[in-house]
């Protein structure tokens, strides 16, 4: 059994997942206005935060609040369910709701995905994707980071499901129950972007937003003499890492955001919206630059013998260019 | 980024996946481009991978001289520390930190063996006879 489900690439697994579901039930949004929706546009860096022991700077917020918070200001009821430690009810329960026609969302961990580039399977768990049916013992799998439609056997996607360690899934699973024949979608991009505004401008701790990247400005500049040559270019490549590998759409996110104004303009007839768009494009090019600059550091390539310091001032700019970006896009939604 | 400046520079991804970036195309308009990846990330993904080879290099000395068992090369080459290995076979943390020393290893009845084993994707044998 295989369902009529559009196989639709994304930027981002959790953005295009919850898009691809809604598109099957008729809802079309795509990915960049879930993401707008979600107020999926984030940055924080908590230095004790690390991954293989290296510190991480996120550019989104924590796994599962954009989708939770897009199906609320959407008005989507979505069923939720989580199994631990119950792998064969897990699969049992997933077979169950693809037998009623309906494709499942699903939270993975990436170490254990056949179909991935060996170079991206690390253990990360908040991977997303959506099973759309069954046959034998193989699951049809849209992995929105992938070209194509994908399947895995049922050995598999079980320990893909049940994979361990940070934010393992413990079997998570969702798909939409309810979805109104309304929607006020206005209201929800407003949401959306003023919670977004208010994270990046006035988090009163300074790991998160535009402060939190004037931070990882300071701590950066640093990195060389308090940690040595090998593992302060571990430390940047683990930055770039988080902005380019796998599931940004390019530079943090920035870029998808930018796609979201331009379909908020048409939403709300306003082309200031365009404007910032325009202006978003701009921050997302500099943290491509960035990335640049840094991967030459890293890679001992760069001609300028102060890298660290480039690439620390570059950050600093960007935290400017988003301050003043946020400070003009709160003006709208008054 | 204008959707011609997309690169599309082979590596990590090369023969398996492209990779969507969003980009302007002529008439100012985001749309969605399938990249086939680009130069610093090929970079910092490489850069990632050395140090897990370091890591494993660093087992297999140890294992050598005679200071770990082969678990520690498993361990660094499915890229896992001990919290994660514990999680995977289900066992304190102690108890796996007594498993990486030659001598906590020989004490490894079969089921326990098995159990790291099939956590490794490898057969008993291979743990058993591993040699670095």
């Amino acid at each position: 059994m295989k369902l009529d489900f559009e196989h639709i690439p994304a930027g981002h697994c959790e953005n295009g997942v919850i898009s691809s579901l809604l598109k099957y039930h008729g809802l079309n949004l795509s990915e960049a206005m879930i993401f707008g929706i979600g107020s999926g546009y984030f940055f924080a860096y908590m230095p004790f935060v690390k991954l293989n022991g290296i510190p991480i700077a996120s550019f989104r917020p924590v796994p599962g609040m954009i989708f939770t918070k897009a199906a609320k200001r959407l008005g989507i009821k979505m069923k939720k369910q989580t199994f631990r430690k119950q792998p064969k009810r897990a699969m049992a329960e997933l077979d169950k709701v693809l037998e009623k026609k309906l494709p499942v969302g699903i939270q993975g961990g990436v170490y254990h995905l056949s179909y991935f580039t060996p170079a991206y399977r690390f253990h990360f768990n908040a991977h997303n994707m959506a099973v759309y049916g069954k046959e034998d013992n193989t699951y049809f799998i849209s992995d929105p980071v992938m070209e194509y439609a994908i399947t895995l056997t049922s050995v598999e996607l079980k320990k893909v499901r049940f994979a361990k360690g940070p934010l393992s899934p413990n079997g998570k699973m969702y798909y939409p129950i309810n979805i109104p024949e309304e929607i006020d979608l206005k209201s929800a991009i407003y949401k959306g972007i003023k919670q977004t505004a208010d994270w990046m401008l006035t988090i009163p701790v300074p790991l998160f937003g535009v402060k939190g990247i004037r931070y990882l400005s300071k701590r950066l500049r640093k990195w060389p003499e308090k940690l040595g040559t090998k593992r302060a270019a571990a430390y940047l490549a683990q930055m770039v890492r988080m902005l380019e590998e796998i599931g940004t759409g390019g530079a943090g996110f920035r870029f998808i955001y930018a796609a979201f104004l331009q379909e908020v303009a048409e939403v709300m007839q306003d082309d200031r919206y365009n404007e910032l768009s325009k202006e978003m494009t701009k921050i997302g090019d500099k943290w491509r630059n960035f990335s640049s600059q840094a991967a030459q550091t890293c890679k001992g390539r760069s001609s300028d013998p102060d890298g660290y310091n480039t690439v620390a001032n570059l950050i600093l700019e960007i935290a400017d260019d988003e301050e003043r970006f946020f400070i003009e896009i709160k003006k709208l939604i008054k | 980024m204008e959707k011609d400046k997309v690169p599309q520079d082979e590596g990590i991804t090369a023969g398996i996946s492209r990779e969507v970036q969003y980009a302007i195309n002529k008439d100012g308009k985001y749309e969605k481009v399938l990249s086939k990846g680009w130069e610093p990330k090929n970079i910092v993904n490489e850069l990632a991978w050395k140090d897990i080879q370091e890591d494993i290099d660093l087992a297999d000395e140890k294992i050598k001289s005679g200071k770990a068992s082969p678990i520690m090369h498993y361990m660094a080459k499915t890229l896992m520390n001990i919290t994660l290995l514990a999680d995977y076979i289900e066992l304190p943390k102690w108890k796996v930190k007594r498993h990486l020393k030659p001598k906590g290893f020989k004490k490894l009845k079969q089921e326990q063996l098995e159990n790291y084993a099939k956590v490794f994707e490898i057969s008993v044998d291979e743990l058993l006879n591993f040699k670095p």
